[in-house]
């Protein structure tokens, strides 16, 4: 496994379970800042379970119960306030998914739920937002324009602008791509880029070619034989995908199996 | 079975790939022959076959790329498909040197000259022992097998020498002889790079199974030789 020196996520022994069935068994992971980390692995393997262990998506679900730690920085999340904890986090979805209001009030929804409601400020932080995300131009004169008008690629552009409003430390991606074309796949993929030098990124795929082209690092989950969830291997991007050490990585990755 | 397709494909390249390396050694048992019995229709049949060798490597390398595009391989898939093309590379640069034996056969023609026949068939017999051996150890991915033959290498290398200074008597000894010794250095010279390159098809059986790029067998003799 890969060593990071200087990581923004620490997660020790983490264990997930749905009722008595263990998703997530003994995961154990740095997560580099600064950088992007692929999650791949066959359905079932707990990739989108995990990330959503990154903001307590999964405290909404009854049957949940996890331990171990998963430090940002120095703090537990699985101890912080999940409010605040959003706040830190933000997380973009499979399909693009914004609110059917308009352009204007999708960016400004987080920072209005954390209280803001200054209009300069919120010019603000929409401009930049919306600038970061490479939205700015396509839409500068249409901000009051229903958000559900906007082509796939852009709803989805238009998602990590909102994600991007509430200035999180981290951001999770769940297949950000998966339902956009190509060329609405590049841009995201470039953004990707761009954003991970303030950020750190977390992104899942199904996509092979997507985790080699876009990330730093990736991280290769598989199911044990009780279904549970577990990591198998770490490393760099370019390691991983010219010459992992495990032949399972390997299997994997070249559709041998999964 | 979801690999059943590219599986295929990668094997029907492999089989053109020993179909190539089974013509060069046609090319280099023939271009010997015809130097032997200063057989010039055979030598010509050699420039002949060559262009089918050259169009049988691009007709590899188009396939090759296509399987890149469209199957975007990764790690040891991609190994095996990048180094494909460098042994087909390898195999069409053998070729030439037949091509080049078969010169020699045209340009000795209806000269009076004693060739070391028998040290020149001793080194094509050693290094089509080697690619034969080495192209199979490539396709069954057999990395030990690989990793031995560049050893072999010192014989060919031995019997290199050995007409090196025969030609270099023959050229002090009958100074007007001194371009058809230079001929028979030649012939000498390619077998001798011939064996060579089945090194780097080792190389490349090693590179499939373990990731690195590392020289086999680096022979001294090589750099002493260089200089002539």
């Amino acid at each position: 496994m890969v060593s990071i020196p200087n990581s923004k996520i620490r997660v020790s022994h983490f264990n997930l379970f749905y009722g008595t069935f263990q998703a997530l068994r003994d995961i154990n992971i740095d997560i580099a800042g600064n950088a992007i980390t692929a999650i791949i692995g066959p359905s079932g393997c707990g990739k989108s379970t995990f990330i959503r262990s990154f903001n307590r998506m999964n405290d909404l679900i009854a049957s949940v119960t996890v331990n171990g730690e998963i430090n940002l920085d120095s703090e537990n999340i699985l101890e912080l306030n999940p409010v605040l904890l959003r706040k830190k986090v933000g997380m973009v979805f499979q399909r693009p998914n914004p609110f059917p209001k308009s352009i204007y009030d999708n960016v400004a929804y987080g920072p209005r739920a954390h209280g803001n409601h200054n209009k300069s400020e919120l010019d603000q932080i929409v401009e930049k937002s919306l600038r970061d995300a490479f939205l700015w131009e396509e839409v500068k004169d249409n901000l009051n324009k229903s958000a559900l008008e906007l082509s796939g690629g852009e709803q989805q552009r238009l998602c990590i602008a909102r994600a991007l409003a509430i200035t999180p430390e981290l951001i999770l991606m769940d297949e950000p791509a998966s339902a956009l074309d190509p060329i609405a796949t590049m841009r995201i993929e470039e953004l990707i880029q761009e954003l991970k030098k303030f950020y750190t990124i977390i992104i899942v795929t199904h996509n092979m070619q997507q985790a080699a082209r876009a990330s730093d690092f990736t991280a290769f989950f598989n199911i044990q034989e009780d279904r549970a969830g577990y990591l198998v291997e770490y490393d760099h991007t370019t390691k991983i995908f010219t010459n992992p050490a495990l032949q399972i990585t390997e299997d994997y990755i070249t559709g041998r199996f999964g | 079975m979801a690999r059943r397709f590219f599986i295929r494909k990668v094997q029907n390249i492999q089989d053109e790939v020993l179909l190539l390396g089974s013509m060069v050694e046609d090319a280099v048992t023939k271009a010997v022959l015809s130097l032997k019995n200063r057989d010039q229709a055979l030598a010509k049949q050699i420039y002949h076959d060559d262009l089918l060798l050259n169009d049988k490597r691009y007709a590899i390398e188009n396939a090759i790329l296509i399987v890149i595009a469209t199957e975007q391989p990764i790690a040891r898939d991609l190994r095996q498909l990048a180094s494909m093309l460098d042994v087909v590379t390898e195999l069409e640069r053998m070729g030439d040197y037949a091509k080049g034996i078969a010169k020699v056969t045209v340009k000795l023609h209806e000269v009076e000259i004693k060739l070391p026949m028998h040290e020149i068939e001793l080194m094509a017999e050693l290094s089509i022992s080697m690619l034969h051996r080495a192209l199979t150890a490539f396709i069954e991915e057999d990395a030990q097998s690989a990793a031995q033959i560049p050893y072999e290498d010192d014989a060919v290398d031995k019997l290199y020498e050995n007409i090196y200074h025969q030609s270099v008597e023959l050229m002090m000894a009958e100074p007007h002889n001194i371009d058809n010794s230079n001929l028979i250095m030649w012939v000498a010279h390619n077998l001798e790079r011939l064996a060579d390159r089945v090194t780097n098809i080792c190389e490349r059986t090693v590179f499939i199974s373990t990731g690195e790029l590392m020289e086999l067998e680096v022979d001294e003799q090589d750099e002493d030789l260089d200089v002539v």
